[in-house]
């Protein structure tokens, strides 16, 4: 019974496996911040390619945007504010913590002997419940992507718990970041003739075709790679290009920090709400069967979505259509309050905070 | 040799944890072992996606066996694979763990988030991010409020 | 009092209490962050935490008449769903954050307007009630990575409010960080623990998981698995030596989270070790009592006498309790090692107990810190004079910690005692005694300084705490009391939840 696409599969694999060992080394290696998180940044889109291999195409998306895309930013962001080098740590230092990962390192490759091998289609993983989910999806939730059909549906607690992490992150950023003396990350006032005229009309175009893919990523979800996490992430990015070329005044006019934090707030709301007013219909928390009563549902016409004869979930189709939305709002709007927060500080407002 | 074939895979995510937890351990630079900290938890997205991977398998996004798509995937494998491990013709990689490893990667992103923030306060307050300069500061400073012996 | 009798709500609304004990904190928290003036969001705040208990006792009158709870969420039967899986450990668990939960929602009114900038409020508040659902899904939940999950939601707002003790003390800036990569370690570690058992088994529901591995006692990956998740759970816990975090996180946080935190946090995620330990590893596994006997007891001992002589040696109050709240999870550790019902059933008492205790200490510190700014003992001289009926509940909270009979520290301590002696572990009970006696040093030497020295001259003069904090600080300590003399309500939950692990053991 032998697969002869793995063997190329596992070379590619292999492959992209030693390169973020390579890169892990370098950021052990390097004490330049900077050169540590352009390296993260680069292993997070090899990784990416990695989740390809893997069969993994949402998580390799997601891995993208937040990995190379929002982290690296929130990053750089820090490293402004504080300092760009680490200081040299002598080798002595290195013993006990070098020690200490390498018991870890050696209890886990003792453990790893007990995991099945690489691959392995009967393996106890591979064969329960994950299994399970690929034979019932399509019976119970009708959505062809099955990752979105257990991250919306069979396991969408966690997926609200996530959200309500990401909430969380808004939150805490806010309580450290977002209050006190504000910069306003303004473009150089005043500079003689702009010098900035393509980036801007650049920007101008692309914000909207940005927001404009974030919707596609969002609605698509259910049939391939994509979500509500990735479309968030997505259109924060149109938000940040904006603040970036424009100034943070420019932006924070258009959109204030308060109504960020709101829309954070009120994703959450739209993805627990969904799970009362399941509960309200008889059903439990999230069980999207009940989201619709059978008055509603019987509104709906036949061939709203394509195939007429084929029978429809509505209440899944519209349960996960609406916690998508809730997960996208509290997901876009926390990475513009992180980027608010981080932009929003600088060495004026440090100095300010010092004088305290 | 061949348990480097099947398990090389868990062998690089050991040598990834174990370069994330010893940048936590032994820097004392803030943003770096925030960095290390990055690097241990996705260590964790590669453990949990290896063992999902199944041989020959696709992505979990079900096609039609029937299909044009379906049938090419299903000719490069051994029908009788296929039977014992596919579901409806087609041999797919389990999507349990994938969903998993999105929590993860989120969670991730809000950890260092919060994180960096704090350093950011830190070098607001203390004027510096490494660890042995703060306990410094720290150190004067409780000095300075002893009362007079 | 007798939970099965209790009437707290309808039967359609008891049926839907264990999701709404944790959904209505978490919209809480959005309303909170929603709200128009720190006001409005503390009485959403206190609103959100009494429902949640509310819904908490409602659960813990259930578990009493029906045994077990399990709650599909989605409508999925699990494994493929997740479910909420509640017995009476983690009803009384619950019940004990709902209701601290709930007291300190009350106090912050005060607390806040003196400690946090008042713009931060509603944030603040927000950030508190999804730590508070955060937990109770932590102890609810029936599913493993669900447990990461709301881990996660206890703790990242809790790193930043932590933080936000900065304006007291900036020293909470380094602490919060400290906490926060170690509390991500811990988690890690949790997950990676999850990963081992998911690839031996295949199942991420506890129970289905128990079920699977009850063969698999052998295999090196479940081995790594439960010495990954007992480290990764051990940090969060605050076991000894992974407790490093604790002391700062205590000492220089909010009053506000200071006593939740000390109340509640370790507890969570002492229960979930618990559950590992007691119900989801194989029964009878060599590996898992060699765990107890060899690792959790020593530890627990160690914990004991070190935490207990640096509280001792302490120089700042709020130093000294947080040191102490290390050591009285070695006792919780001791009765756990025990390995039998009476043990377990004491540990979980003892974990009701010390939760009471540490929040009225701690709030008692609260509201004297409204009107002193002080952190060293010395500081703290004569304030009895000044704030009697505040002195006076951290005086009974002390008592409870020392042990004083008719506390419910006293009965705690005795039933871990009790079962030491008739699992005859003379040893453990010798470091009960022991430990003890090293609290009594340090309580006395607080004690002393708060109700018999005279305030040094010049010093700032402490207030009596206003009504809105005294009101619960009363409640609590008059709680430890309460249960002192009748201890029937968390007795009942402690002994059912500890027999129901037990039963199915030999």
């Amino acid at each position: 019974m032998t697969a002869p696409v793995l063997e190329a599969s596992f070379a590619l694999n292999v492959a992209l496996l030693l390169m973020l060992v390579v890169l892990a080394a370098a950021v052990v290696w390097t004490r330049s911040l900077l050169a540590a998180i352009l390296l993260m940044s680069v292993y997070s889109l090899v990784s990416a390619t990695w989740l390809m291999v893997m069969d993994a195409p949402d998580v390799a998306f997601t891995e993208a945007v937040v990995g190379a895309g929002i982290s690296t930013i929130v990053a750089l962001g820090a490293i402004l504010l504080t300092r760009g080098e680490a200081v040299r740590v002598s080798w002595k230092r290195q013993v006990v913590p070098g020690l200490l990962a390498g018991l870890v390192g050696g209890l886990l490759i003792y453990a790893m002997s007990g995991l099945p091998d690489f691959g392995d289609p009967a393996s106890p993983a591979n064969s329960h419940v994950g299994r399970a989910y690929l034979e019932t999806a399509k019976r119970d939730i009708g959505a062809p992507n099955v990752v979105t059909a257990v991250l919306g549906s069979y396991r969408g607690f966690d997926t609200l718990g996530e959200t309500v992490v990401i909430l969380a992150a808004c939150i805490g950023v806010a309580l450290m970041l977002g209050f006190g003396p504000r910069a306003t990350l303004a473009p150089p006032a005043g500079a003689p003739g702009d010098h900035h005229v393509v980036l801007r009309v650049t920007a101008k175009m692309l914000v909207p075709l940005i927001i404009l893919f974030a919707l596609y990523v969002q609605f698509h979800g259910d049939l391939g790679a994509g979500g509500g996490f990735q479309a968030g992430v997505i259109a924060a990015v149109a938000i940040i290009l904006h603040a970036l070329v424009f100034g943070l005044r420019e932006t924070t006019a258009a959109i204030p920090p308060q109504a960020a934090r709101a829309v954070a707030a009120l994703g959450v709301v739209v993805y627990a709400g969904v799970g009362i007013v399941c509960i309200v219909n008889g059903g439990g928390f999230l069980d999207y069967d009940h989201l619709l009563t059978p008055q509603i549902e019987a509104m709906i016409p036949a061939g709203l979505l394509g195939d007429p004869d084929k029978p429809h979930h509505w209440g899944q189709y519209f349960g996960i259509l609406a916690i998508e939305l809730g997960v996208l709002m509290t997901v876009s709007a926390t990475m513009i309050t992180i980027f608010y927060g981080f932009a929003g500080r600088t060495i004026d407002a440090i100095a300010a905070e010092l004088r305290r | 040799m061949s348990w480097i074939a099947t398990h090389f895979n868990y062998v690089v995510v050991v040598i990834l944890m174990m370069a994330g937890l010893f940048i936590v351990f032994s820097s004392g630079n803030l943003i770096k072992r925030m960095i290390g900290l990055a690097l241990f938890q996705s260590s964790t997205a590669l453990f949990y996606i290896s063992f999902g991977k199944v041989s020959g398998g696709t992505a979990a996004i079900t096609l039609d066996a029937q299909g044009a798509e379906g049938q090419a995937l299903a000719a490069q494998l051994d029908p009788a694979y296929v039977a014992q491990f596919g579901v409806e013709g087609v041999v797919y990689s389990n999507p349990l763990p994938h969903v998993l490893i999105l929590t993860a990667i989120v969670v991730g992103v809000a950890t260092l988030a919060v994180g960096l923030a704090i350093a950011v306060r830190v070098r607001e307050s203390y004027g510096t991010v490494e660890s042995d300069e703060i306990d410094a500061v720290s150190r004067v400073a409780a000095e300075q409020a002893e009362p007079a012996p | 009092m007798q939970l099965e009798a209790l009437y707290v709500a309808q039967p359609a609304l008891t049926a839907q209490a264990p999701i709404l004990a944790i959904a209505v904190p978490l919209i809480g928290a959005c309303a909170a962050a929603l709200a128009p003036s720190g006001r409005a969001g503390w009485m959403i705040s206190v609103v959100a935490a009494m429902v949640s208990a509310w819904m908490a006792l409602a659960v813990a009158g259930e578990v009493m008449r029906e045994g077990v709870i399990l709650y599909q969420l989605g409508g999925f039967a699990p494994p493929a769903g997740i479910a909420l899986r509640v017995d009476a450990m983690g009803a009384l668990i619950a019940l004990l954050i709902g209701a601290v939960g709930t007291l300190a929602a009350v106090f912050s009114g005060h607390s806040l307007a003196a400690e946090v900038r008042p713009e931060k409020h509603t944030l603040f508040q927000a950030g508190f009630l999804l730590a508070q659902a955060g937990m109770v899904g932590l102890v609810y939940t029936g599913d493993a990575f669900n447990a990461f999950v709301f881990l996660e939601v206890s703790s990242i707002g809790t790193y930043a409010l932590v933080a936000a003790g900065e304006r007291r003390d900036r020293r909470a800036l380094p602490a919060a960080f400290n906490y926060l990569i170690m509390g991500t370690i811990g988690a890690t570690f949790y997950v990676i623990g999850v990963g081992f058992l998911y690839g031996a088994t295949g199942t991420l529901n506890m129970a289905d998981m128990a079920a699977r591995l009850g063969t698999l006692d052998q295999n090196a990956a479940v081995q790594a698995g439960f010495a990954f998740i007992v480290a990764g759970l051990g940090v969060k816990a605050a076991m000894f030596p992974l407790h490093g975090w604790l002391p700062g996180a205590y000492a220089h946080g909010p009053s506000l989270i200071s006593l939740f935190l000390a109340a509640t946090a370790t507890k969570a995620a002492i229960y979930l070790m618990a559950r590992f330990l007691f119900e989801v590893f194989p029964d009878g596994a060599a590996f898992g009592d060699m765990f107890l006997q060899w690792v959790l007891a020593p530890l627990g001992a160690a914990a004991v006498i070190v935490c207990s002589l640096q509280a001792v040696f302490a120089r700042e109050l709020r130093r000294m309790i947080a040191f102490s709240s290390v050591a009285q999870v070695g006792f919780i550790f001791l009765g756990f090692s025990l390995a039998n019902a009476s043990g377990l059933s004491a540990a979980l008492f003892y974990m009701t107990a010390h939760g009471l205790m540490k929040a009225a200490m701690f709030m008692a510190l609260g509201g004297l810190a409204i009107s002193i700014g002080a952190r060293r003992l010395e500081d703290f001289a004569g304030v009895a004079r000044e704030a009697p009926w505040t002195a006076v509940a951290f005086g009974i909270g002390a008592a409870s910690l020392v042990g004083t009979p008719l506390t419910m520290g006293f009965l705690a301590k005795w039933q871990i005692m009790e079962a030491a002696l008739a699992g005859g572990r003379i040893w453990i009970f010798a470091v009960m005694a022991a430990g003890s006696v090293l609290t009594l040093v340090y309580v006395g030497r607080i004690i002393e300084v708060m109700f018999f020295r005279e305030p040094a001259p010049g010093a700032p003069r402490a207030k009596e705490s206003p009504v809105g904090v005294l009101v619960p600080l009363l409640i609590l300590a008059g709680l430890s009391l309460w249960f002192g003399i009748d201890a029937s309500l968390p007795q009942q939950l402690a002994q059912a939840g500890a027999a129901s692990l037990f039963e199915v053991r030999p």
